[in-house]
């Protein structure tokens, strides 16, 4: 029998997809250690300089701010818009009518580009003309200072019942806060309608079953939906981290001048990247290896979640 | 009962959902004198003062309050002064509200800076985009889908392990990368990088595969080549995940805002986003054009969706199941 020819079809139907990602997706990406192992800079590469760049991260008080606004930024905005984006989806299963109308509603944020939507969101923290004290006053609430308040939240807060906390337990500056609730509100409407589809995954059945058994709709929550819905749950968590940790649009618009102000409180890791590698000092090998940290963080929580995941199996 | 509970969270939430857009648009046809006085509801009164002599109204522009009388400047309708520095009593000054829509922002605010050009060059790279997804993502899915190769496993696991990687990643180096080509300044820059996308092929793999291998078997008979296939059995059977691509570049390429902002320095390539960004910094005291610009920024999409929603959100909530 003669020996079949090698089909090189395949691989032509593959070719351009593969040119792009290998030029534009694997080539930067393995750039990136070695630009962070090199003094590189916008006009050529410098010296070898191996790990220094890392080293000098650690001493960086600038990083470890950004890195800690960035945590503040996901602790706060991925558990809350859980919560959020299951309820609405849970509320939305529960009605018929109007349903795609209110779903709709919800979902615009999610189309619209970051860049209008922080124009917009930054002018409603404005103190003096804004919507978010204009609001405050009809309620009777002192007016904030929102984008320009550079003092935590915690502290804030618990000022108004007298009692004094010191500055590192403050958390997250009431403008950085301003920034989670940009962000929650962006990104609600994507979660509530994965949620939904994950909801309407649940057989009905079990619910009747339950309704049989004389099981209120709190117990059937806790019971039926929050573990099937359990995937969805784990799906929502990754996205909304990795997504949350990217922040970047919202913090070069609305914050400062400077940006990332007041005192630094929001600034978040991906906009000290750009700042390290586009603005004045143009370090893009330092730019990289900050690149790469955040990664690597990104990285192990996708693991560690992944791993949770395969426990909770339902 | 129960309902009407339901109901009322969710037109409360529903409504700080869109809040944003309704001040968004009230305030964009707002006079940008009201506004630095500090007039922030939604609705865009223009406040006056008349003085009432009797028998006629006139408008006047207050010059200077004392305690019982004012000097006063009576204008016309066009705001011209007919006479100055009346002196009129308090108790003839009257405060008027009366609606009065500023539509005279929104060219105002496409004027200043070349909103004109962002657009064009912004429909320019998000067409030349999705085109570039389709075609790339239909060939690679294809192949995948339904070919047998060495090496299809592999570079199929690559693909989508590159898909976990975040866009500041590969900033930096496709940027270096770029600059090599001598793309940057270019529109190949907004372009190129982005013409092929995993999760497209992702989601046209996963599409292809569903499609039965009697229809290809039928097709062969009839003489029908491999690449006939793809576009008489494969493609035709597609359109909605197609659709779907296309609607994620789409929106993806117009919106994306890090990219641009920096590959591209000349100010005649900017796109919308950018365009935008850096019209909030030239304008950041003028609060109606900001929102007459967002609000036209925001329109083209927003039209999109509310034409295609439907679909739009059954792509968006297909996005979160897992293949």
């Amino acid at each position: 029998m003669k020996k079949k020819k090698f089909d090189f079809g395949p691989y032509l139907y593959i070719l351009p997809a593969l040119v792009i990602i290998f030029v534009f997706r694997l080539v930067p990406i393995l750039l990136s250690f070695v630009v962070s192992f090199f003094d590189w800079s916008i006009v050529g590469v410098g010296k070898f300089i191996g790990l220094s760049n890392y080293a000098k991260l650690i001493y960086d008080a600038e990083f470890w701010q950004s890195l800690l606004n960035t945590f503040y930024l996901v602790i706060f905005v991925v558990p809350i818009s859980l919560i959020l984006s299951l309820l609405f989806a849970t509320l939305l299963n529960n009605i018929k009518k109007l349903k795609s109308f209110f779903r709709s509603i919800y979902f615009i944020p999610t189309v619209t580009s970051m860049v209008a939507i922080s124009i917009v969101w930054k002018l409603i923290f404005n103190q003096q003309t804004g919507l978010a004290n204009f609001f405050l006053a009809k309620i009777g609430i002192d007016p904030l200072g929102w984008l320009a308040e550079s003092r935590g939240i915690f502290l804030l807060l618990l000022q108004n019942f007298g009692i004094e906390i010191p500055h590192y337990l403050g958390g997250p500056s009431l403008a950085l806060f301003s920034i989670i609730i940009v962000t929650i509100w962006k990104g609600l409407g994507y979660n509530t309608i994965i949620y939904l589809a994950g909801l309407q995954n649940i057989p009905h059945v079990y619910y009747e079953a339950a309704d049989i058994d004389g099981a209120g709709k709190i117990k059937q929550f806790f019971k039926i939906t929050w573990p099937l819905v359990s995937p969805t749950t784990f799906y929502v968590l990754m996205m909304t981290t990795i997504v949350t940790f990217q922040v970047f649009s919202q913090i070069y618009l609305m914050t400062g001048p400077p940006v990332g102000g007041p005192l630094g409180t929001t600034k978040v890791i991906v906009y000290y990247l750009y700042d390290k590698g586009f603005g004045e000092s143009n370090d893009l090998s330092y730019a990289s290896a900050i690149a790469l940290v955040l990664f690597a963080i990104i990285l192990t929580l996708t693991l560690f979640q992944k791993r949770l995941e395969k426990k909770v199996h339902y | 009962m129960k309902n009407s509970i339901i109901y009322i969270i969710l037109i409360v939430c529903g409504f700080a959902m869109i809040v944003p857009f309704i001040w968004m648009i009230t305030t964009s046809i707002k006079s940008p004198l009201e506004v630095n006085k500090g007039n922030v509801g939604f609705i865009p009164f223009e406040e006056y003062s008349v003085y009432d002599d009797g028998t006629n109204e006139f408008r006047i522009k207050i010059v200077k309050v004392q305690t019982d009388s004012s000097f006063v400047n009576v204008i016309n309708s066009e705001g011209k002064i007919i006479s100055s520095f009346k002196k009129i009593s308090n108790s003839d000054i009257h405060h008027k509200k009366k609606l009065k829509f500023h539509f005279e922002n929104f060219s105002e605010a496409f004027n200043k800076v070349p909103f004109g050009r962002y657009f064009i060059n912004t429909l320019i790279v998000s067409f030349s985009v999705v085109f570039g997804v389709i075609i790339t993502g239909s060939l690679a899915a294809y192949a995948f889908a339904r070919m047998r190769f060495v090496g299809r496993e592999f570079l199929f696991y690559l693909f989508i392990s590159m898909m976990m990687v975040p866009q500041p990643v590969y900033l930096i180096p496709s940027y270096i990368v770029l600059n090599h080509l001598g793309w940057l300044d270019t529109y190949n820059a907004l372009i190129i990088p982005w013409i092929a996308n995993i999760f497209t092929i992702f989601l046209l793999r996963q599409q292809f595969k569903t499609i039965p291998q009697e229809l290809f078997d039928a097709a062969a008979i009839d003489g029908c080549s491999r690449w006939g296939m793809l576009w008489k059995i494969a493609l035709p059977l597609s359109k909605s995940v197609i659709a779907t691509a296309a609607i994620f570049g789409f929106i993806g390429s117009w919106n994306s805002f890090m990219w641009p902002l920096v590959m591209i320095d000349n100010p005649n390539l900017r796109v919308l986003q950018v365009g935008l960004s850096y019209f909030s910094q030239e304008a950041s005291s003028q609060t109606s054009l900001l929102m007459a610009a967002s609000t036209f920024s925001i329109l083209p999409l927003l039209v999109l969706f509310l034409i295609a929603q439907k679909q739009i959100i059954a792509s968006f909530a297909s996005s979160g199941l897992k293949g």
